[in-house]
């Protein structure tokens, strides 16, 4: 390890103790970045360099698919592989008292003695800017602490957390069956953002209709009509071997550097702030800019999409 | 029912607590309830199953970066509790308060508190002194660990 230098700060000390593997400095920089802190643009900066070399997997999936179960087993097949994990597991916060329950790691409890493995949960709401900005900055925390991967666990159940799903390098949705119809699970927009499709629980009854229905989606779709459809029971750890091996298929067949990897995850962040940006602009009322662009789509003289161009022109 | 919650000031971050059990005892209604009484305080939660070790306790507080650790205890469990504390030390975790509720005899209060627990709620005590007792040792717990990274 080098010497501290004559001029070094405390977040470049920090930072060099992350590097070394020190879990409390981890913990620190994951709660500095998540918050947001003063400190955090040094430490994003100092941080820079490392980043870009870990795998992002994500989980999404309806509550009760069991995705923490699957995570846990999944963090079982990637240390056997000698590699480290780090996991980000987001759980809603209520909207009224902005309070959260943060239980998944309960499930995830195979690992609490081994210093391969760091989890941390965090709450959805309570984020100013962003929950995505945030999970963002905290997967940089993690990759810059060296580990091989970093699993995001969120429920597919809001917009904000499949944004969130959208970040990982590789996507796995789960399902399980008796969650509700099938067709619900094809609504919900979250089989065009998958990597990888999950029939979670196969070893309970209905498993094989979810399976079929899924795989029958997936022939129909006309985006990701080859994308894998997988069987696995996470409490035996039936199926999981081979959905990591399905991972590192995926990523193998992948051009990506490390500068691609964090760039998409730009693209993601800036596709969204625009968005929010839209979005504010047009629900401020009243606005008569507004009011003329919504005369002119309903007059047909404008369809939307040219009105949304003009909008983004003048923001 | 009528919703009376304290007034409890949160930053926009609000409190992190962990809630578990240590020892054999499993009866577990009581940190649930004080789990959710926290959680509806707009605080954020995090629980555990019951039977926890120690080491994992230490793991949890860390990894978590919590500011409170509430610890339940109705069969003498708290017995453990110096061991934990002396852990928590160990770890570097010197500034996060630690409290504890359930049955605890007044000698064994005196024995936890001269061990560095921050306060033992016992049976009785309402909802609110709870939350605005972990609030208090959040916040406490926080300023004193902010000085450790200059900012």
């Amino acid at each position: 390890m080098r010497e501290p230098e004559a001029d070094s700060t405390p977040q470049s000390a920090l930072i060099e103790r992350v590097r070394a593997g020190e879990l409390a400095a981890v913990a620190r920089l994951l709660t500095e970045l998540e918050r947001l802190s003063p400190a955090a643009p040094q430490l994003l900066a100092e941080i820079a360099p490392f980043l870009g070399r870990a795998q992002v997997v994500g989980f999404t999936g309806p509550p009760g698919a069991g995705k923490s179960t699957l995570v846990n087993a999944y963090i079982k097949a990637l240390r056997a592989e000698g590699k480290t994990v780090g996991v980000l597991a987001v759980d809603p916060s209520s909207p009224v008292s902005g309070g959260a329950l943060l239980g998944d790691r309960i499930r995830m409890n195979d690992h609490t003695d081994d210093d391969g493995v760091f989890i941390r949960s965090l709450a959805s709401r309570g984020h100013v800017g962003g929950l995505t900005p945030a999970a963002v900055r905290m997967i940089d925390a993690f990759d810059a602490a060296g580990k091989d991967v970093i699993i995001l666990e969120t429920v597919g159940a809001g917009q904000s957390e499949i944004d969130v799903a959208e970040v990982a390098d590789i996507r796995i949705v789960l399902n399980a069956p008796g969650l509700g119809d099938d067709i619900q699970a094809m609504k919900s927009g979250i089989l065009d953002i998958a990597d990888i499709l999950v029939v979670n629980k196969a070893d309970l009854d209905g498993a094989e209709k979810t399976f079929r229905h899924l795989l029958s989606a997936v022939h129909l779709s006309s985006i990701k009509a080859d994308t894998p459809v997988m069987k696995t029971v996470a409490t035996t750890g039936e199926g999981v071997v081979e959905l990591a091996q399905q991972v590192l298929g995926i990523a193998a067949s992948r051009s990506e550097t490390p500068k691609t990897r964090r760039r998409n995850r730009a693209r993601r962040l800036l596709a969204w702030a625009a968005a929010d940006m839209i979005e504010r602009r047009v629900s401020k009322r009243p606005d008569a800019g507004i009011d003329a662009v919504c005369d002119d789509i309903l007059s047909g003289r404008m369809t939307p999409d040219e009105a949304a161009i003009e909008l983004l022109k003048s923001s | 029912m009528e919703r009376n919650m304290s007034e409890v000031q949160l930053s926009s971050f609000p409190p992190r607590v962990l809630v578990t059990k240590i020892g054999f005892d499993g009866h577990d209604r009581g940190s649930r309830i004080v789990a959710s009484f926290l959680r509806d305080a707009g605080m954020e939660v995090i629980e555990t199953a019951p039977w926890q070790e120690i080491s994992q306790v230490v793991r949890l507080a860390l990894e978590e970066d919590v500011d409170v650790v509430g610890v339940s205890s109705l069969s003498a469990d708290h017995l453990l509790m110096p061991k934990l504390m002396a852990a928590l030390q160990e770890a570097g975790l010197s500034h996060v308060k630690v409290v504890v509720g359930g049955i605890v005899p007044d000698d064994d209060e005196v024995m936890l508190l001269n061990a560095g627990v921050a306060q033992v709620f016992h049976p009785g005590v309402g909802r609110d002194e709870i939350v605005e007792g972990v609030a208090a040792f959040a916040a406490q717990a926080r300023e004193q660990r902010n000085g450790e990274l200059v900012t």
